[in-house]
């Protein structure tokens, strides 16, 4: 569905991510896992069109997207749950997942629904500031939201980041029931146990190399990934 | 009796009118977290083209084309001097804008020659009205009503459109807006043209009352505009409504307290001494958010 090609980005001279092929495909849970600056986040804020890539090419499909601007990129069917959550504080759960929806000049009450169904939670908290909720809750919200989109291809960051480890769980088998759904989904976590765990593929980016790859089961069992990974 | 309701009177108009400018500044800080020193100025040239377009044809077609062409030209400054600057410190896009405010003044002392324009009498706006005894401006009545309207009108549409909406998440945070498909560019544009837009509905009631427009004149409502909107906690719309009929009255009342005082000459000094106690006491304003940081 997502292949990636010799993808190359750029900060101010450094080169953050140096050459990177993958490809995620249709139905697929998709993880890249690595250490604090490898150029995962770099790597999903390209596709999303918020960073110009250097080099290489982007496919959706058939379809070449790179250096497509943000909004067309959600046009296609690809959504960024951003790093952090970053809900949109003082508008209200309601208005945080129709703003999700924000491209879409269709009927959004099936959509509601869908995201209501999965987050019960979200639709008692429907009408309160999105600020007022708790970091899960806000996780949640954030997923809702870039579900809105009605993507085909929604990207992760850090969705385990700063939360306890029963949301996690949570949070996970969310995104596992969103796969079921037929979102396919590409993940990236510094919980490498828990994104090993969930993903049918993954690959481990190593200052903006990979340098492996397999099935989530094989690189569990890797030695290598075991020891700087897994601890 | 009758002096008071006329000091109160004027003093709601002239708070009016820096409201509509003060919104200006006050929807521009709030997304762009820059200080539009050219808005002033904006709205002088809203004066000038009323002038010059009245003098060519019906003041009903002269009009609403005054207000579409200020919003043309704030939409043409936003994109010539302020996007390309988007990713630029703070500073440089301050900088720009107060090269712009510049820019204004000089085009319109070259197309003016530096002499002070008449502008035109408006029918009715301009006529007289008796309330209470007292001869005022239908332009000085209906002001506050006006204001009113388009804040509630305004409010609306921040809170209940997309457009509105899209404003709101701009605000907050330009990459997440981006990633919910939120073309921030067209975001900024329409907050520039909705501040031009009540700036120069602002100039024809201001100008109504004070005849003559100079290429500089834009500078002093301008600043009190803006410090009526630091004052109501800039960023805040009701609060730069708010700001701005509070400096508006409190303005008119030293102005017209007796003679024998001699102290209206300080009125200006005085609107700024009210902005340093009320930032003593609220550094954020009435109204203003906890977290904002200042150029």
């Amino acid at each position: 569905m997502l292949r990636i090609d010799n993808l190359k980005v750029s900060y101010g001279g450094i080169e953050a991510v140096k050459g990177i092929d993958f490809v995620v495909p249709e139905g697929e849970i998709v993880t890249l896992i690595g250490a604090n600056g490898a150029g995962k986040s770099t790597t999903l804020r390209a596709i999303a069109g918020l960073v110009k890539p250097a080099a290489g090419r982007i496919h959706l499909q058939a379809e070449d997207i790179t250096g497509l601007t943000p909004d067309r990129i959600v046009s296609k069917g690809i959504t960024l749950v951003p790093e952090g959550r970053r809900v949109f504080p003082d508008l209200t759960v309601l208005e945080n997942l129709k703003i999700g929806a924000y491209l879409r000049t269709d009927n959004l009450e099936d959509d509601l629904k869908w995201v209501y169904d999965l987050f019960p939670r979200l639709k008692e908290r429907s009408w309160q500031a999105a600020g007022t909720l708790s970091g899960g809750e806000q996780q949640m919200l954030a997923v809702g939201r870039a579900l809105m989109s009605r993507p085909k291809l929604m990207m992760m960051d850090e969705p385990s980041l700063g939360l306890a480890p029963l949301v996690v769980r949570g949070i996970f088998d969310i995104i596992k029931e969103i796969n079921r759904q037929g979102v396919t989904i590409l993940l990236i976590e510094q919980n490498a146990n828990m994104a090993l765990h969930t993903a049918n593929t993954a690959y481990v980016l190593e200052t903006g190399r990979l340098t492996l790859s397999g099935t989530g089961d094989e690189l569990l069992h890797n030695e290598a990934v075991k020891k700087a990974y897994l601890g | 009796m009758e002096y008071i309701i006329s000091v109160l009177l004027s003093g709601v108009s002239v708070g009016g009118q820096y409201a509509l400018i003060a919104i200006g500044y006050t929807m521009v800080y709030g997304i762009l977290r820059l200080i539009n020193f050219a808005h002033g100025d904006v709205f002088m040239v809203a004066g000038l083209m009323g002038i010059y377009l009245s003098a060519s044809m019906p003041l009903y077609v002269a009009l609403p084309l005054v207000i579409v062409l200020t919003a043309v030209l704030a939409f043409c400054i936003e994109r010539v001097a302020y996007k390309p600057l988007r990713s630029a410190p703070r500073m440089s896009v301050m900088i720009s804008a107060i090269g712009v405010s510049y820019l204004l003044q000089n085009t319109a002392t070259y197309i003016t020659g530096a002499q002070p324009m008449t502008y035109p009498t408006i029918p009715f706006l301009s006529d007289t009205v008796v309330i209470a005894g007292t001869p005022t401006k239908w332009a000085v009545l209906l002001t506050p009503v006006l204001v009113l309207a388009l804040v509630i009108g305004l409010t609306q549409l921040i809170n209940h459109t997309k457009v509105g909406m899209a404003m709101r998440a701009v605000s907050k945070d330009f990459e997440t807006a981006q990633l919910m498909g939120i073309k921030i560019n067209n975001t900024i544009s329409a907050t520039f043209v909705i501040g031009s837009l009540l700036a120069a509905v602002g100039s024809v009631l201001y100008f109504t009352n004070y005849t003559a427009v100079t290429p500089t004149i834009g500078a002093l409502p301008g600043l009190k505009a803006f410090v009526a909107a630091v004052f109501g906690g800039i960023g805040s719309i009701p609060g730069a409504v708010i700001g701005a009929f509070i400096i508006g009255i409190c303005e008119t009342i030293i102005k017209g307290l007796p003679a024998a005082w001699d102290v209206s000459v300080f009125s200006d000094a005085f609107t700024f001494a009210l902005l340093i106690i009320v930032l003593v006491f609220k550094p954020t304003g009435l109204f203003g958010e906890k977290a904002t940081d200042k150029v």
